[in-house]
């Protein structure tokens, strides 16, 4: 089969797209996130977004629907995790786990109620990039477009809280409110990920393309690119690559992340 | 000119109901070498964070440029040095022009964005603190001595009109130190920049600033430098040889 030939698939051209799409955004927003140590906040909001898949298929709401259906439950967690984090008076990996395990224990229960676990429900869990449908595209380039804009129109109070929040607060920034619009921005994207990697793999999306990119980067906005160049080459890869040999597509793009990384701390640890 | 720039009436603050600060009153004006001094504990940061609106007080006010410091928005007037960007993340990848352009977000609106003139700025301040060569370096990569700089360049890049430093110093050498504080009294004397020191450097800030405010909770002497050394009250927490040894420094 040649190579042409593979493109030549509606699904697969759906699928490079959409991956393409939030690979770019995961590996934006991760930098941000891994900096900020709050790396595990995609994982705790993917296991919010396994609950509300659940409650979808309870309820046998159809594949699009379950991932608009996803969005109010996860911006409501992550909102969640920041009044937890700022009224009970902890730490945020503590309200991400108080948060992440009720999601599962509620995906859990739902899916029992459900009756059990089913083909639907592990198409989330593990990912299923091949089976995005015309309708889930458009809405995975409406909320890109959403994202990748607000991204930019905060990048400079993002980068400046990021470098430090006290230096940010005495520069006029509201930090608080940029706290906000950035873990409103993972939710979303989250959501659109969890189609592409599946929930359990969500969190790599977010951490690998940026801890790969900062072993090399030379500059914060150097670190943002390489991180995009990462996560867009693991996916392009991983969907080409499980497509011809016959492997789970989520599974694949996690390795070749996890690969690129071992390739840039080898060269970093080169370079000395 | 000799307006005044911060103006604090009755200030306390208390961390998980312990006294920090206690009735703290006191003025300072334009052009003003302030060094605050006194013990571990003292509040001497505390009264610096609170002044930017970090720490909530409990009691009292504050006023910036005749301001309310919780109405305050002319951030750009405020260069701020940190105590504990010491301990910042030494792998994080932004490059020395990055942070220095970073203090320039102050004077700009949302959305806060860079352009031409401000790369000028930023050239400018680096030029001016001999760092323009570093330019391109990570932050993480440099010495404590050049790093302290890249970070008083990111606070002097406005220009701003009062200049907060918290111990500034700490972990330098003692020529790069001696060389960093001749900085900052140059703009003192240059631009009139009016300065706020946070020093546990008792022995060496009367070197430098031109007034003193010993902290131990509360106020116990705010007053000239000269003053000071006649203070009976500072003798009896010096003693009158360390008093004598820190004054004959001046």
């Amino acid at each position: 089969m040649q190579f042409t030939d593979i493109l030549q698939y509606a699904f697969l051209q759906r699928a490079i797209i959409a991956g393409t799409l939030i690979a770019m955004l995961c590996s934006v927003l991760g930098v941000f996130l891994v900096l900020r140590r709050l790396s595990l906040i995609g994982d705790g909001l993917a296991h919010v977004t396994f609950g509300s898949v659940a409650m979808a298929l309870l309820f046998s709401v159809s594949s699009v629907y379950t991932t608009i259906a996803a969005i109010p439950f996860v911006l409501l967690s992550a909102i969640g995790i920041l009044k937890i984090a700022e009224k009970a008076r902890i730490y945020g990996d503590a309200a991400i786990g108080i948060v992440s395990s009720l999601g599962i224990a509620t995906g859990i229960l739902l899916a029992s109620l459900a009756g059990g676990f089913n083909v639907d429900l592990f198409s989330y869990l593990f990912g299923n990039i091949l089976s995005i449908s015309r309708t889930e595209l458009i809405v995975a380039v409406v909320l890109f477009v959403v994202v990748l804009m607000t991204v930019g129109f905060f990048f400079n109070e993002l980068f400046a809280i990021t470098f430090d929040e006290e230096l940010a607060v005495t520069s006029g920034i509201r930090v608080e409110r940029i706290n906000w619009i950035l873990v409103l921005l993972t939710a979303l994207t989250v959501v659109l990920a969890m189609k592409v990697v599946g929930i359990m793999l969500i969190s790599a999306l977010l951490i690998l393309p940026a801890v790969a990119a900062l072993q090399l980067a030379r500059g914060f906005k150097a670190a943002i690119f390489l991180s995009v160049a990462f996560g867009v080459v693991s996916v392009l890869g991983g969907i080409f690559f499980s497509f011809i040999v016959n492997l789970p597509t989520g599974a694949t793009i996690i390795i070749i992340n996890f690969i690129l990384f071992a390739i840039t701390f080898a060269l970093r640890k080169i370079r000395g | 000119m000799h307006g005044e720039v911060i103006s604090i009436e009755g200030l306390s603050f208390a961390y998980q109901g312990s006294e920090v600060l206690r009735d703290i009153t006191c003025a300072v004006k334009t052009g003003d070498y302030v060094g605050i001094v006194g013990p571990n504990g003292s509040g001497k940061s505390t009264l610096i964070r609170c002044i930017l609106g970090l720490n909530r007080p409990v009691n009292g006010s504050i006023s910036l440029f005749g301001v309310p410091q919780n109405s305050f928005q002319e951030w750009k007037r405020i260069g701020y040095l940190p105590q504990g960007l010491q301990l910042f993340n030494p792998n994080f990848p932004a490059t020395v022009a990055e942070v220095v352009k970073l203090g320039l977000l102050s004077g700009k609106k949302a959305p806060k964005r860079f352009d031409h003139v401000d790369s000028a700025a930023v050239d400018r301040i680096m030029e001016l603190m001999g760092i323009i060569a570093i330019k391109n370096k990570l932050i993480g990569e440099l010495s404590g001595g050049l790093r302290q700089r890249a970070l008083l360049a990111r606070a002097l890049v406005n220009d701003p009109d009062l200049l907060i430093l918290d111990e500034p110093t700490t972990a330098l050498d003692p020529e790069t130190r001696e060389s960093f504080y001749q900085v900052i009294k140059d703009l003192n004397r240059t631009k009139n920049t009016t300065v706020l020191l946070v020093t546990h450097d008792t022995a060496t800030v009367g070197l430098y600033a031109s007034r003193l405010l010993y902290l131990d909770k509360r106020i116990i002497y705010y007053g000239s430098f000269e003053d000071f050394c006649t203070s009976l009250e500072m003798t009896e927490i010096f003693g009158g040889h360390a008093q004598h040894l820190i004054c004959r420094r001046h």
